[in-house]
């Protein structure tokens, strides 16, 4: 079961015709595709799109009454190639996942798909993963779109303008023969707003025609000559017919034209930056109502060389605002004017910034440039924000605070990959440091401190593929790879695994294995030890592994016995039998455990049943504040606190509240002799009549011993 | 900074020619409710009349990292007025912002890094609870930034800085932090809403309603009270001492400068409790002759006096297993683990220490001879390293596990004739002998030798690194008065040897201090 639970909030996909509905971004996406009319869905989760799938999940029941078949694909190239059925077939379809990483996986399938053409509308919907929070390189879908003649739309950010997106998608899909692609950007897609609803669609064509009545059409498979026609095609017929779509349905936008003789052309998704940049600077109001021309590209792939013409002709100078790099639409831009012969100089990158996201400020600093140098009449120079503000001829920079450090995201309270990498690092510690390859997954924040382990990542369930050439006679070292369960099923069973044993590796390979695909959010896949009632769970990793033949397999049931994992990870390391080895870590992602259990244990708390709570503790007298167990765990509730000592200085290590008491500080503690200063208490709640009369002893007994210590501490301090 | 005026930057409050929106950013991190802070806003501002646009970045803030929560709020009658809803920005603009709310100082100290925070605009409200970054945490020394800096730079960049520990308000209402904030948000009074309308968003949200009420009335005062940023708290308290001590506090009070009570008189209380009276008093015999340098050599500062006084009392009183059987074993110990755990009175506490003794350790607290001839025979510490080799869980809250503890502790009186405190005695005095020799010479280098022993913590494989350490540092002694601010140099080193638990640092020091000896040479 996935992090968030959405659903009382799927209910507004209920909603009829002229309701309001008020939610956030994807809720709306999924209301719009109901709206559409589909009849399937797919994809693979991750930011910025996980939520969207776990929308999706928790509104199964009502896809199905429409008639909706939703899938969690095994991969984003599983997804794309969904979208088939709509090749021969009026299905509409969706598929959605993170960019662009996703899109790198689906482009195989979604190369086929955009050679062929589709018959129903097919709409791929990419969380475009590009700026503040993101965990992967900043790439552009937008190169996919052109690379395979897939329209992109990039609407702007507010709920019915992406609803409107949506729809719109699926018609110029169907005009054109072409899937279309939606890009939304990572706030877009948790934006809270409100749109006018209107009715579900249930599809009129359903699966069950298809299925009945089966189509096929040899010239839409890509195969020689097949493939040769479809290139024609794509320039021929369905770009002159997404053209024509675009321009007489007004895809696009243009705001307060004629107003100036310059104006702005700027994405879709830029469309709010660029509105507070104009209000902040005086040139429009709250509501968008702009003294400058705007054009703005909902459609950014392709773009309509009548409406730039249109636009430029009669202004001096264009303002492009395009997030990302290679600056395919400036570019283009020069070559559609430049082949009409208009004159309009352009603008772009060399007053925004040609890398990185285009945050609010940086589009209102580019603006302010462009008007400084085309209209600076139009600034008002005693009125400028802060912003663009200059002292002395220079810009004023921001406050700089030594005390503030940088705090990544990392391994959360009670995470059972935590031991995984302290058993490592104790291993390391005797057999010195290795070549470790990392995979992406919450096991990749092993990277930072502080475990501070792991040289690379290559991709989703490429640990082990990308240690591959690490193979030679001239050295008993071996290489250790991670990969998680996500990764693991996503490709990682064939790309790494089988690859190891056919190429006969002699390597070690880690499958962090906590039942989620845990840093997507937690969602559900073929090993998970969940039942779902959708979905076949409870699928070994282990046994998959034997199934493509390595011998030498090593499961771990309870990661949190350190001194466990140290020593399998020794055996792996030291052993003299040849080939590739895989250990199966497995225990539950800790914050999905809580979500599952802290509500059972309340419960049975409540109902008066015998319940031990366990959580660590430090002995701040006993402590002597060098902190090597936070070295070796960095848990978020194992923190630091000032010193009770008068006599000492430096702080002692401390246990927060928090603690879930996952028992790694006790396994540190004894694996890597640390200290005598940890303590687990159990917290016994409605103890039974046993535990009453044996406490009672005890305390007799102790108590007794305890006000002898007390007599000669009192002589000592008053 | 300048107080420019700014077009825009006009209070919320005083309607202007033209509506802007009200901007909202929240600097949280995981687990802290930052969103659900978020969601009471907007539902508060949508059920009074305003539009109401928030974006997050999740994922990030769950697994700990800092994150923004952000939310513009626009009058809904400016918008029917106009007849279209407005534009709303989905993140912050530096300098555009009314305001902040962060849930740690060293996020306060980020949002106005960020450009977020303007003298011009912003109410700060900022919980002045700290969670330590990984950096602060993992120092081997004290790694901890500044708060007063952080305090100090919210002072200087908001408008209004409301700043108090909202993460313990929440605590002592049995709450989250996010009701608490709200709760400043209410009292902060920057917002157009009235305390009923923050508090009916709470009611409708129907999670905890109750104690969130309790925590947001709570934030709702400390925003009111005026000059709510606390004093930091300094701890020079007098120790109290007992009657069995009282003579040697006299001594104290008598013969030693005032400067320097405090720490002695814990010192003596230390060591009575660790061993016995006469330990104390030959604590005192051991700081006269430094207190006799430090009045001819010092300043009056008396720091040499203070900080041997310090340092020769922590090493005095080491802990060997005695001293922890002796901590663990004490009724103000269990209740301490009581209130922690936060046990209520109808549950039960069981304590269960995590022990793993070495045979160093065993050897430690036995007899000189038998302790060495332990470590010397061979088979005899590989048989004990078989019996200790893992780990051993001893419930303290059980008759035997106290009792073994208790036993333990009792070796105290015999400690005097134990391995360990030969060995330790022995080294205490050659460090001594060199604080005493150097103090004539060189004062500041003599301090600096007396801090040394701040290297030596811990237990395993930490304690021998740090013994191993100090020892590099004492050879170096003879190097380092050959050189100018020899005193500087040292304390460089000490710092080399905190700022990595593998010695390389200072390993790398220490031969960039021979090259320089031999250069000046």
């Amino acid at each position: 079961m996935a992090e968030r639970y959405f659903k009382k909030e799927v209910q507004s996909l209920y909603l009829g015709e002229g309701q309001e509905f008020r939610g956030e971004g994807i809720l709306a996406v999924t209301k719009a595709l109901l709206q559409s009319g589909i009849s399937y869905v797919a994809g693979y989760q991750g930011a910025p799109i996980s939520h969207l799938m776990d929308v999706l999940t928790d509104a199964n029941d009502i896809l199905a009454e429409l008639g909706v078949h939703f899938e969690h694909s095994a991969s984003e190239a599983t997804a794309a190639a969904t979208l088939a059925a709509s090749v021969n077939y009026p299905l509409r379809g969706a598929v959605t996942f993170k960019s662009t990483v996703g899109t790198n996986v689906a482009s195989d399938a979604l190369a086929n798909l955009a050679s062929g053409g589709v018959t129903g509308g097919a709409l791929i919907i990419v969380g475009e993963d590009y700026g503040e929070g993101s965990s992967i390189m900043q790439e552009r879908s937008h190169a996919f779109a052109m690379k395979s003649q897939i329209w992109l739309l990039d609407p702007r950010p507010n709920l019915p303008s992406i609803v409107r997106a949506v729809e719109q998608g699926f018609e110029l899909s169907e005009a054109s023969h072409t899937p279309v692609m939606l890009e939304l950007r990572i706030r877009a897609c948790h934006v809270h707003g409100r749109f006018i609803a209107k009715n579900n669609v249930r599809p009129e064509f359903t699966l069950k025609d298809a299925m009945e009545n089966p189509v096929r059409d040899a010239s839409r498979v890509v195969l020689p000559p097949g493939s040769f026609l479809h290139e024609q095609e794509k320039i021929h017929t369905r770009w002159p017919a997404a053209q024509k779509f675009i321009q007489e349905n007004h895809l696009n936008e243009f705001f307060a034209d004629g107003a100036q003789d310059f104006g702005i052309i700027l994405q879709g998704g830029m469309y709010n930056s660029v509105v507070r940049g104009l209000e902040l600077l005086g040139l429009s109001n709250a509501f968008g109502d702009s003294k400058i021309p705007l054009y703005v590209l909902n459609v950014t792939y392709p773009l309509i060389d009548a409406e730039v013409t249109k636009f430029c002709a009669g202004k001096r100078a264009v303002l492009v605002v395009e997030e990302g790099q290679p600056d395919f639409i400036e570019q283009n831009l020069h070559a559609i004017l430049r082949k009409a012969g208009i004159a309009t100089t352009i603008f772009g990158k060399d007053l925004l910034t040609m890398a990185g996201e285009y945050t609010a400020s940086v589009v209102t600093r580019g603006l302010h440039k462009f008007f400084a140098s085309q209209a600076p009449a139009l600034l008002d120079h005693n009125h400028l924000p802060r912003l663009v503000q200059s002292v002395g001829g220079q810009q004023a920079s921001l406050p700089i605070i030594n005390a503030v450090q940088p705090r990544p995201p990392s391994f959360c309270t009670g995470c059972p990959e935590r031991p995984i990498f302290t058993a490592l690092k104790l291993a390391e510690r005797e057999l010195g440091p290795h070549h470790i390859s990392s995979d992406i997954g919450c096991h990749l924040f092993s990277i930072l401190p502080p475990f501070n382990l792991g040289a690379h990542t290559m991709g989703y369930g490429l640990g082990w593929a990308s240690a591959a050439a690490f193979k030679t006679n001239d050295t008993s070292k071996r290489t250790i790879s991670f990969m998680g369960d996500g990764g693991f099923w996503h490709n990682g069973l064939t790309s790494g695994v089988g690859n190891a044993v056919f190429n006969q590796s002699d390597s070690v390979l880690v499958v962090v294995d906590n039942s989620y695909t845990a840093a997507t959010g937690g969602q559900d896949i073929l090993s998970s030890q969940a039942l779902n009632p959708i979905r076949t769970t409870r699928q070994p990793i282990a046994d998959a592994v034997r199934g493509v033949g390595v011998k030498w397999v090593k499961t771990i049931t309870n990661t949190y016995n350190v001194a466990a994992v140290r020593d399998i990870f020794k055996e792996a390391l030291t052993t003299k039998e040849k080939g590739p080895k895989v250990i199966v870590a497995q225990s539950e992602c800790a914050l999905n455990e809580q979500r599952r259990t802290k509500p059972q244990i309340k419960k049975r708390i409540e109902q008066g049943q015998r319940v031990v709570r366990e959580r660590f503790g430090v002995d701040p007298d006993t402590c002597t504040g060098d902190h090597s167990c936070i070295r070796l765990s960095g848990c978020p509730s194992l923190t630091v606190m000032p010193n009770p000592d008068p006599l000492r200085k430096d702080p002692v290590a401390a246990v927060l509240d928090s603690c879930i008491g996952c028992g790694l500080c006790g396994e540190v503690a004894h694996a890597a002799r640390l200290c005598p200063s940890f303590f687990r208490a159990e917290i016994i709640s409605n103890p039974g009549r046993w535990d009453r009369l044996k406490n009672k002893f005890r305390h007799a007994v102790i108590g007794m011993l305890q006000r002898r210590i007390d007599r000669r501490l009192a002589r000592i301090t008053a | 900074m300048s107080s420019s005026q700014i077009s825009h930057a006009v209070p919320p409050n005083n309607p202007a020619p033209s509506a802007r929106s009200i901007n909202i950013a929240v600097l949280a991190m995981g687990g802290e409710g930052g969103g659900v802070l978020a969601d009471w806003i907007v539902d508060m501002a949508e059920h009074s009349g305003y539009l109401a646009q928030t974006t997050s970045v999740p994922g990030v803030a769950q697994r700990t990292g800092s994150t923004i929560y952000y939310v513009e709020l626009f009058p809904e009658a400016e918008a029917m007025k106009a007849g279209k809803p407005p534009v709303m920005a989905l993140m912050p603009v530096p300098g555009e912002v009314d305001v902040v709310i962060a849930s740690e100082l060293m996020e306060a100290g980020r949002a106005i890094t960020r450009g977020l925070v303007t003298p011009d605009r912003t109410t700060l409200i900022a919980s002045t609870n700290r969670v330590f970054s990984m950096t602060e945490k993992t120092a081997m020394g004290d790694g901890r930034v500044d708060a007063e800096a952080l305090l100090q730079s919210g002072r200087e960049a908001a408008k209004t800085f409301v700043a108090y520990d909202f993460a313990s308000m929440a605590d002592e209402t049995r709450s989250v932090i996010s009701a608490t904030l709200f709760g400043a948000l209410a009292g902060s009074a920057t917002l157009p809403f009235n305390g009923k309308q923050f508090e009916e968003a709470i009611v409708r949200s129907g999670i905890s309603v109750e104690s969130s009420l309790k925590a947001f009335a709570a934030g709702s005062q400390a925003a009111i009270a005026p000059a709510s940023t606390p004093a930091p708290a300094t701890k020079t308290t007098i120790p109290k001492i007992g009657p069995a001590l009282q003579q040697l506090a006299s001594r104290v009070s008598a013969n030693f400068p005032a400067a320097s009570h405090t720490i002695v008189l814990a010192g003596i209380q230390r060591l009575a409790d660790y061993q016995d009276l006469a330990y104390a008093a030959e604590y005192l015999d051991q700081l006269d002759p430094v207190k006799i340098l430090d009045q001819q050599h010092g300043k009056n500062s008396f720091a040499l006096l203070g900080e041997t006084a310090r340092y020769l009392a922590l090493w005095m009183s080491y802990e060997d297993a005695i001293r922890v059987a002796d901590l663990k074993t004490r009724r103000t110990r269990f209740e301490r683990v009581q209130q922690e755990a936060r046990v209520e009175s109808k549950q039960l506490l069981e304590i269960n220490e995590f022990l793993h003794p070495r045979v160093e350790e065993f050897a430690d607290i036995l007899p000189a001879r038998l302790g060495s001839w332990i470590l010397r025979t061979q088979w005899v510490a590989a048989l004990i390293n078989r019996v200790t080799k893992n780990g051993k869980v001893l419930k303290t809250t059980s008759l035997s596990g106290f009792l073994q503890l208790y036993l333990v502790a009792s070796l105290r009186r015999w400690r005097r004739s134990t391995l360990r405190f030969k060995r330790e005695h022995q080294r205490i005095h050659d460090w001594l002998s060199h604080v005493k020799e150097l103090a004539p010479l060189d004062y500041e280098l003599a301090l600096e030798v007396a801090e040394c022993p701040r290297l030596i913590k811990g237990y395993g494989d930490t304690y021998v690194l740090g013994n191993r350490n100090f020892d590099a540092l004492m050879q170096a002694l003879p190097a380092l008065r050959r050189i100018k601010d020899a005193a500087a140099h040292l304390r460089g080193l000490r710092d080399a040897a905190l700022a990595d638990d593998t010695g390389a640092q200072l390993a790398a020091a220490l031969k960039e201090l021979s090259i320089r000896q031999e250069a000046s040479v």
